[in-house]
């Protein structure tokens, strides 16, 4: 593995392998790991992963949970393989990373609501802190749904001026729509697509912006096996997204 | 000491820098990769794979992770010849490595079409995909069947202008006999091998991962399979090889050299690292100056 060969211009992807600087267990299954890279990812954004040589043969995308810069930190769930091998990694251990990856999240203000189910809660520990910083004035509801356990609730209250949490049931059953400015959404399709709705029923589809999730490959636009059918045809989750106005999936409420 | 000649390749008639290139659908048309390292390093890239009319893909699921490789079922999705001639055309030729464009179909009428289109279009090589595994009508057929792919690099050679390579399908039922049909039709090259016919079930869902129920399985779990069948099909005839098939190391690269392959494509090997490529020109420098070899077509086919 090498280090980036061409660009060092802010904005590009880069490659390389990384320290580790913590990788805790939160959970049974959910992890939080910290590894030293300097970044400027943009709230919503994700790196490939990886942590062994050739096999398995693909990276894992994963959401960037925090970057202060110099490192950034990813909330993982284990549910296969790939996952199970970045559990068991240590301080000081080397990760490969490719990115940060992907748009972002489009800058927001005004009364902003972030909602996020399972580990889709991993995006807007930075969402709200970049929108914080960007507009002071804002106001931030965080929404966080778990399906056992809730897991980082003191972390998020630092960034939030609310945080509504739900433990098994329907996290889009706490927001009313209605006084948002945006909405912000990342977790299982079926939950986005409920809170899309729902938005859609209250006038403020236009509001919805979704986090999207495929198997990927390349995560940087070749491969297209991350494709989406949009109103605006075929886009690549990796590239073009992962965020996309609600309607763009979705269509018409 | 070594110059960086020691790879310069040429290969029916057009010379490479070097003998790798990225295969298609794995580098799209070069734009992303070339963020991320300077794809000017390259021999060569093959575009994504293209077809007379723009093509949304398949639907469901595209890609499934197995035992040392991937299944894709992504189904040709692209933006037509004309498409491309419009938006990615210029692009790649201002970069100044071989630019290869490959064409896909339903029909043999498609097949032609597109290529007549591409006579209009600065490129270096047209290879013709007989055997996507991907697309319900035509696609792999043509690279099944001997008469069949007799059949259509017949016809494309007759309206095709361009330097034709005929990208072959390891599904052939007889690989030699139909490489030495894509010679004695006039193709100028071959390139083996596109992805095996492969398929995965979801045991919860008592149903197959992929709606195509089948899908094309590539990467490092089909190297010794590739291999054999350059090794093949480049003892079958005379027009050079691109050898292709879960390469993802120098040591790969070279094997496929000694098997009888002119240049190599890196496919799936773009996934495990997206500058693998450059490792892989780096490594064959490194191994050829080793080994006192001014430049590697002395060891091609030597095996």
């Amino acid at each position: 593995m090498k280090t980036n060969k061409a660009n060092e211009t802010k904005g590009i992807p880069k490659t390389g392998t990384f320290k580790i600087i913590s990788n805790e267990r939160l959970s049974r299954d959910f992890f939080r790991m910290r590894v030293e890279c300097p970044n400027d990812a943009r709230m919503g954004q994700f790196y490939m992963l990886r942590a062994w040589e050739r096999y398995p043969v693909l990276s894992r995308p994963i959401s960037v949970f925090d970057s202060d810069g110099e490192s950034v930190s990813f909330l993982y769930k284990t549910v296969g393989v790939g996952t199970e091998i970045f559990s068991g990694l240590e301080a000081e251990d080397g990760i490969f990373l490719l990115g940060p990856l992907g748009n972002a999240f489009p800058d927001a203000r005004g009364k902003i609501a972030l909602v996020g189910g399972g580990v889709g809660i991993a995006p807007f520990y930075l969402a709200a802190k970049q929108l914080r910083t960007a507009h002071p004035e804002c106001r931030l509801d965080l929404y966080l749904g778990f399906s056992d356990r809730a897991l980082l609730i003191d972390d998020y209250r630092k960034t939030a001026d609310d945080v509504i949490v739900d433990v098994g049931g329907f996290i889009t059953d706490a927001i009313d729509p209605a006084g948002y400015d945006y909405i912000f959404a990342c977790g299982p399709e079926v939950m986005m697509r409920a809170l899309y709705g729902k938005c859609g029923q209250a006038g403020a589809a236009g509001k919805v912006y979704v986090s999207m999730e495929r198997r990927m490959a390349c995560g940087v636009g070749t491969c297209l096996v991350c494709s989406c059918g949009t109103a605006d045809g075929n886009k690549r989750i990796c590239r073009d997204g992962p965020v996309f106005k609600g309607e763009a999936v979705f269509g018409q409420c | 000491m070594l110059t960086d000649d020691c790879l310069k390749t040429e290969f029916a008639g057009v010379v490479f820098k070097n003998p790798v290139v990225l295969a298609s659908g794995t580098c799209g048309f070069g734009r992303e990769y070339a963020e991320i390292f300077d794809i000017r390093q390259l021999g060569g890239i093959s575009s994504k794979g293209l077809t007379l009319s723009p093509r949304s893909g398949n639907e469901g699921i595209r890609v499934w992770e197995t035992a040392s490789g991937i299944m894709n079922s992504v189904g040709l999705e692209n933006p037509g010849v004309r498409g491309f001639m419009e938006k990615e055309l210029g692009w790649i030729n201002s970069l100044g490595i071989v630019n290869i464009v490959n064409l896909g179909g339903h029909s043999t009428e498609d097949y032609a079409e597109g290529a007549e289109l591409l006579n209009g279009a600065e490129l270096d090589i047209l290879e013709l995909n007989i055997s996507c595994p991907n697309v319900k009508a035509g696609g792999m057929a043509f690279g099944v069947k001997t008469d069949l792919a007799r059949d259509v690099v017949r016809r494309i050679r007759a309206v095709c202008k361009h330097k034709l390579m005929v990208k072959l399908s390891p599904n052939a039922e007889d690989i030699t006999a139909l490489a030495r049909a894509c010679e004695e039709e006039g193709a100028d090259g071959i390139s083996l091998v596109n992805t095996f016919l492969a398929m995965a079930i979801d045991i919860q869902k008592r149903a197959p991962v992929f709606q195509n129920t089948y899908a094309g399985l590539s990467g490092p779990a089909i190297k010794p399979i590739a291999l054999r069948m350059v090794h093949q099909a480049a003892k079958a005839v005379r027009i050079p090889v691109m050898g292709i098939g879960g390469i993802t190391t120098w040591r790969d690269a070279i094997e496929f050299i000694m098997a009888g392959a002119s240049a190599v494509q890196i496919g799936t090997g773009n996934f495990i690292d997206p500058a693998v490529a450059l490792d892989v020109i780096e490594g064959m420098k490194a191994y050829l100056g080793a080994q006192g070899v001014k430049n590697i077509s002395e060891i091609r086919g030597c095996v």
